[in-house]
């Protein structure tokens, strides 16, 4: 009976990782959903893996792209009948964006994520305005054009030093 | 008890789903790029909140439903939206001010909301909030930059508040089955919530230099089924695709 062996399902769920570890994130294919930190966890109900993802905006329509591509990326893999269930609660947190995923976007010319999401006054949320280094220059000589971008996790901003406009992942 | 959990659902839901679709009329017609862009991702946002609370409103009902049939397949008098956010986008400073009176309304409902004892509704409202956020600060950044723009912005932002004020009394009219809930401690007491509201909508008047409208009555009846006339047209459009083919999917 080598499905209930626990080792044997230990190889198993770290395959999986692995392959989660290769699944490109459909708007930022830089990143992984692993670098957006959307896995929650890996089960297994006996031979179907059951992958946990959190949703980071509630309406953004990567996270249908991410059901189907996780799924196709496991059969691909010899893992049949994949279910991908989602979870809103906590609800996903920029601040779950690994390190490698902050430098990854960094380098394709996303400025990342700048500070966490703790103490936030009420009316006009005054302190979620944080200096944005550019990351092209690494000025942080920057201005926003726009609360909102190209996506629902991004807005805009310009560097008055280089003056290319660039793009920075929003704090959720 | 079921029942209740429900209506409520259905309230948020298609007053989330209601504005979307207000807010998306305006993709590609934005007074420019940026505010395109900002409205249709709100827009986005708000569609978002509505699947959320039209799934959980699907699991709750008694009949085989999805949200799909919630969003797209029922009469007007079944809609339980407030009726502010069906007010169409006439110009620019009603769609500022509609979103605003919502985006006040809807940051403290969900800050509320977020210590339900039901936990989807706490889950809903963590992560809804957090999205409001960026609503509230870009819609009270428009209001204070009209209001204290030029005096024909002025003008139109009054206008808009005028006519629009009229609308808002039914944000906080709760009936029996929303009573029952708050008294489990599942949703907060809407009435509660309305002189905060005020509040902060007067904190954001005073610097955009707008008065307060005085209206003797205001309208409601919104958890009845009732609409502004303004309803049975939208709902024409966006439920002619659903209407002549059965078995659309998205």
């Amino acid at each position: 009976m080598p499905n209930g062996n626990p080792e044997n399902t230990k190889l198993k769920e770290t395959r999986v990782w692995e392959i989660l570890a290769e699944i490109p994130d459909p708007e930022i294919p830089v990143l992984t959903i692993l670098d957006l930190g959307i896995v929650r966890k890996v089960e297994f109900q006996e031979e179907k893996p059951i992958i946990t993802i959190t949703p980071t905006y509630s309406g953004c329509p990567a996270m249908q792209r991410f059901e189907k591509d996780i799924v196709e990326a496991m059969e691909q893999n010899g893992f049949e009948g994949t279910e991908v269930p989602m979870i809103y609660e906590p609800a996903w947190t920029t601040d779950w964006i690994t390190e490698e995923g902050r430098r990854k976007l960094k380098e394709y010319g996303i400025a990342p994520p700048e500070e966490t999401t703790a103490n936030k006054k009420a009316l006009f949320f005054e302190n979620d305005i944080v200096t944005v280094t550019c990351p092209r220059c690494n000025s942080k000589n920057t201005k926003l054009e726009s609360q909102f971008g190209s996506t629902a996790c991004k807005a805009l901003y310009k560097c008055n030093d280089c003056l290319e406009p660039f793009e920075y992942f929003k704090c959720l | 008890m079921k029942k209740d959990l429900y209506n409520f659902a259905i309230r948020m839901g298609d007053t989330s789903w209601i504005l979307s679709h207000r807010l998306c009329e305006l993709c590609s017609y934005g007074p420019f790029l940026e505010e395109d862009l900002a409205m249709t991702n709100i827009g986005l946002d708000h569609i978002g909140q509505s699947e959320e609370w039209l799934k959980y409103a699907a699991e709750l009902s008694d009949e085989n439903v999805d949200a799909d049939f919630l969003a797209y397949r029922r009469k007007e008098k079944e809609y339980r939206n407030v009726q502010l956010v069906e007010f169409p986008n006439e110009d620019f400073a009603y769609v500022v001010v509609r979103q605003f009176f919502m985006d006040v309304y809807n940051y403290l409902l969900y800050s509320k909301l977020t210590d339900s004892k039901d936990v989807t509704f706490a889950a809903i409202a963590q992560k809804s909030l957090k999205e409001v956020r960026y609503h509230l600060r870009h819609s009270s950044n428009w209001m204070v930059r009209l209001g204290d723009g030029t005096a024909e912005s002025n003008e139109r932002l009054q206008n808009a508040v005028n006519d629009l004020w009229f609308y808002t009394g039914d944000l906080f009219v709760m009936p029996e089955s929303e009573q029952n809930l708050a008294k489990d401690g599942i949703i907060p007491d809407l009435a509660g919530l309305e002189s905060d509201w005020n509040k902060m909508v007067m904190e954001v008047f005073n610097e955009a230099g707008m008065q307060k409208p005085e209206y003797e009555v205001l309208a409601s009846g919104s958890f009845e089924g009732q609409h502004t006339e303004y309803m049975g047209f939208m709902l024409c459009e966006f439920q002619y695709l659903p209407n002549m083919l059965q078995d659309a999917k998205w």
